[in-house]
């Protein structure tokens, strides 16, 4: 099938304005959220139904053609980049809430609802969807099931893949399956579901996804605490946690990033070395016994200021400040690279001097903003494009992350492996381990046509048996580069 | 069924020769009997003993505290028991980073002591005495507490295993948040030792509360139960201080019971809220920590004895009435005695059936039956051999048996795990 009667086909499933095939409209897709790689796909659909969806993946195996699936393209390693001449299947019209269960505390959506509207779809009962990446009101649950999203709240409520309860999956040959019992609790077999959450769009496309919902918590306190660095900021979390408290959040950000925040948004942050934002919630009399012990513990490590938020606007404040720190740093350099890595949280000391002794071997700025109970690190490289410094920027912020396997941590908390670290993954895995992981590739999609050159550096060959399915040569192309 | 094949001095030569030994009747699963048992003592000799196992042809069945060996159909074959009871180490506790790596074979009763030093636990609480960490990751199994903490899913955060080639490999870490490569973990938690042989294992911790407190009803029909059962899941009770939600339905008497954890003030308000909440269905009681850890020890454990049907139904948990009118009714019907224990909370109920065996696959057809329509599984979890074999122990599985089977057979090509013993006859 050439490519004119792929968009022939196509339109016939999706209809005209379903499918994208115009060089330059097809440029709006050439990357997700992580702009450094770049490639245009021969083809964009639009389905509007998981039934489209499974023609369209059916069409791409019988022509033996790679796809890849993508939600909001907000993804930061290249998770939704595109396969030269394969199909892009952007999932944002399926975008229906298909029902909400109080009793049994269930949401059912398609995969391209914006992960916030689940919350609001259900604030009235007095539930809300716990994950909240910091995207939340551009990221879509899909595109959050395929990477195991997190956000400020995991530490406490855990990830994505503790609140997907159930998927509607197209796999690789067109098939559907239903894994995960959704309602139901401990379906018998293997546990497919937990396998397929944050498997970064490798395994199948999500088209229904149930989803759990909790009660909202009687009460949360939210205060935020500056210190003279980051060390001492430090010694205040592991006050916290050690103390048998389990806050809903608890951030940490160092001058370099409040002085940016500041200048972009100017939430009022007190100048300091360091920043703790932390949030309590849960009953009333526990939110309140525990408020005042994070309070003590900050003022034992030598707090030079201690805010509470008086109320919710306060409190949101606080929280617009920290949730802008990615894109706040354009405001204090040309261009930065983020960075995700994680390490166990009585290392952070330890890494964070790394991290500054890296930064002054470089000659780049960095600044760290990181969930600091979680030990998950989102340190910024700064750098100018324009003066030829990217690849040295590229360059640090790969010597931070082995840093932080060096310390018993991993290469990735939340933004996943993608494109951008396959690189680094035999770093933290031997060749034994990724191959055993690829058997599961192996058993969900054998002719690696969904989302390849992702993850592996190195794909495995399935062992099938040569058949009248032919490979596509583009496979070839997705992967060139990083062997 | 014996295999005489097994290479005896290979074995010995691996693993030394006091830790294999001739199996005895003890030994055998659902009735199989084994050859012999093998013991090793490090993930290398683990490794060879499966090296010798796929090169032979064996057939392997896992076994920590052989607390759940009657789970899953009667396997087709077993050669070799590979026991993990010498690899029970605490491998790794770091109390300020909430983490904790073992060796399979170590059991969560002596994890959790060792962890109590520290004020940390592990949130789960299977009832079964002597499970060790791979047995319950195997058979994924839960406790009460689950409400609270999740299954063994939501706990585990890293694994190594060895497969039926002798391939060793690791998925996840020991860090909390990781997305580094796929979950294996995940894959390997309930797949029963028929993917390979779980060595190690590392999971997330959590504080000891300070304080706890038990509050409980009786009830007299078991149509009450699911009633107040939603009136503690929907009011205002956070789900993070309600630790456990269970039920009982025995000798046509029913209990229910909730379980309040956390800082002193908060246990207090919230359990006198709950009795507040309750006051229209009876009188209830509430017990302190030490009573209540009495109370949970019995009120926990599952209800059946050998020799019994054990059932493991899941529900919506909006769905416990039908639920309870299903196997309570059909087992009125078929003339079978029936004891009733469940999470409530979560939409798991166990039964325990003994009667004739004629009632007894009548009564698991018809609650079956009514799963099959109303969403949810039933799961055989032991029961006698003459019963096993007239039933499907797993159910019918659903539209993902075949994604099932082609996972088992990249994994374990050869059929040597734990054959037969898994969903779809895996």
């Amino acid at each position: 099938m050439d490519r004119g009667q792929l968009i022939e086909t196509m339109q016939e499933i999706l209809g005209p304005e379903g499918v994208i095939h115009k060089h330059e409209e097809l440029r709006t897709y050439e990357c997700d959220g992580l702009m450094n790689y770049r490639v245009i796909p021969d083809l964009v659909v639009l389905p509007e139904s998981a039934e489209q969806v499974q023609h369209v993946v059916k069409t791409c195996y019988d022509e033996g053609i790679p796809f890849v699936a993508r939600g909001s393209g907000t993804g930061l390693s290249g998770g939704a980049l595109p396969v030269e001449s394969g199909v892009l299947i952007v999932l944002t019209r399926l975008r229906r809430i298909l029902e909400v269960d109080i009793p049994n505390g269930r949401v059912v959506v398609e995969p391209g609802v914006i992960n916030v509207w689940v919350s609001q779809e259900v604030a009235d009962e007095g539930y809300y969807y716990a994950p909240d990446p910091a995207s939340q009101i551009v990221s879509s649950i899909g595109g959050n099931l395929a990477e195991n999203s997190g956000g400020v709240h995991c530490l406490k409520y855990g990830f994505t893949t503790n609140h997907v309860m159930g998927a509607e999956v197209v796999l690789a040959d067109g098939s559907i399956v239903h894994i995960g019992g959704g309602k139901s609790p401990d379906a018998p077999g293997y546990e497919l579901l937990g396998a397929f959450v944050g498997s970064e769009g490798t395994l199948g496309i999500a088209t229904k996804i149930t989803l759990r919902i909790l009660r909202q918590p009687e009460d949360v306190r939210t205060l935020l605490a500056a210190f003279k660095d980051t060390e001492e900021a430090g010694g205040a979390v592991s006050g916290i946690i050690g103390g048998g408290i389990v806050p809903a959040a608890i951030e940490m950000m160092d001058s370099l990033t409040i002085q940016a925040v500041e200048k972009q948004v100017s939430p009022g942050f007190p100048e300091a070395g360091a920043i703790l934002i932390v949030e309590l919630d849960g009953p009333e009399a526990e939110v309140a016994n525990q408020f005042e012990q994070v309070i003590k513990v900050c003022e034992e490590n030598d707090a030079s200021e201690i805010r509470i938020a008086e109320d919710d606007e306060e409190r949101a404040l606080f929280w617009k400040g920290r949730k802008a720190a990615f894109g706040a740093m354009g405001s204090i350099a040309n261009d930065y690279y983020v960075q995700d890595g994680v390490v166990p949280r009585t290392e952070l000391g330890a890494v964070l001097k790394k991290i500054a002794e890296l930064s002054e071997e470089y000659g780049l700025r960095v600044a760290n903003v990181f969930h600091a109970g979680d030990g998950n690190l989102h340190p910024l490289v700064l750098y100018d494009n324009d003066a030829g410094e990217a690849e040295k920027a590229e360059e640090l912020a790969g010597e931070i992350v082995f840093a932080c396997l060096e310390h018993g941590g991993s290469l990735t908390g939340e933004h996943g492996i993608g494109r951008d670290k396959m690189k680094y993954m035999p770093r933290m895995f031997t060749a034994e381990d990724m191959d055993v992981m690829q058997l599961l590739r192996c058993a969900f999609d054998p002719h690696r046509i969904c989302n390849p050159g992702k993850i592996f550096p190195t794909p495995r060959l399935c062992g099938e048996r040569p058949g009248p399915f032919h490979m596509h040569p583009i496979q070839k192309a997705g992967l060139a580069e990083n062997f | 069924m014996q295999t005489q094949n097994v290479p005896t001095e290979e074995l010995q030569n691996i693993v030394g020769e006091e830790h294999v030994r001739q199996a005895f009747a003890d030994d055998a699963v659902d009735g199989v009997e084994p050859s012999f048992v093998v013991e090793p003592g490090t993930i290398e000799e683990t490794s060879e003993v499966m090296k010798l196992v796929s090169r032979e042809g064996l057939a392997v069945s896992p076994r920590g505290g052989g607390t759940k060996m009657g789970l899953g159909n009667p396997p087709g074959q077993v050669d070799l028991i590979l026991s993990t009871a010498r690899m029970d180490q605490l491998l790794e506790h770091v109390p300020g980073d909430q983490i904790v790596r073992t060796q399979a074979g170590l059991k969560l009763q002596d994890l959790q002591e060792k962890l109590a030093e520290s004020d940390q636990m592990l949130g789960m609480d299977p009832p079964e005495e002597g499970a060790t960490i791979g047995g319950i990751v195997a058979a994924n199994a839960s406790g009460p507490r689950r409400l609270r903490y999740g299954t063994v899913r939501d706990l585990i955060i890293g694994i190594k295993v060895v497969l039926a080639d002798g391939t060793v490999a690791k998925a996840g870490g020991k860090v909390v948040k990781n997305v580094a490569g796929y979950d294996l973990s995940k894959l390997f938690t309930g797949s029963l030792g028929t993917l390979g042989i779980i060595a190690e294992a590392n999971f997330r911790l959590h504080p000891v509360r300070e304080s706890a407190r038990t509050v409980f009803l009786e009830v007299e029909d078991p149509t009450q139960i699911p009633s107040v059962a939603q009136a503690l899941t929907h009011s205002s009770f956070s789900q993070f201080v309600l630790d456990a939600l269970e039920m009982r339905w025995e000798n046509d008497r029913g209990v229910i019971a909730a379980l309040f954890e956390g800082i002193e003030p908060a246990v207090e308000a919230q359990s006198s809220a709950a009795t507040e909440a309750l006051r229209s269905h009876g009188e209830t009681s509430v017990l302190g920590r030490d009573d209540g850890d009495e109370f949970w020890k019995s009120f926990a454990r599952r209800p059946w004895a050998t020799g019994d049907v054990a059932l493991k139904i899941g529900a919506p948990p909006s769905d416990l009435a039908a639920v309870l009118d299903s196997v309570v009714g059909a087992a009125e019907r078929a003339g079978v005695e029936v004891r009733i224990s469940g999470h409530a909370g979560t939409g798991v109920t166990f039964a325990g059936l003994s009667g004739e065996d004629d009632g007894l696959v009548e009564v698991v057809e018809e609650v079956r039956e009514i799963r099959l329509r109303r969403g949810g599984s039933v799961v055989v979890q032991a029961a006698p051999l003459a019963v096993k074999e007239r039933l499907e122990v797993w159910g019918s599985g659903g539209d993902y048996l075949g994604l099932t089977r082609r996972v088992k057979e990249k994994f374990d090509p050869g059929y040597n795990m734990n054959p037969g013993r898994f969903l779809g006859g895996i």
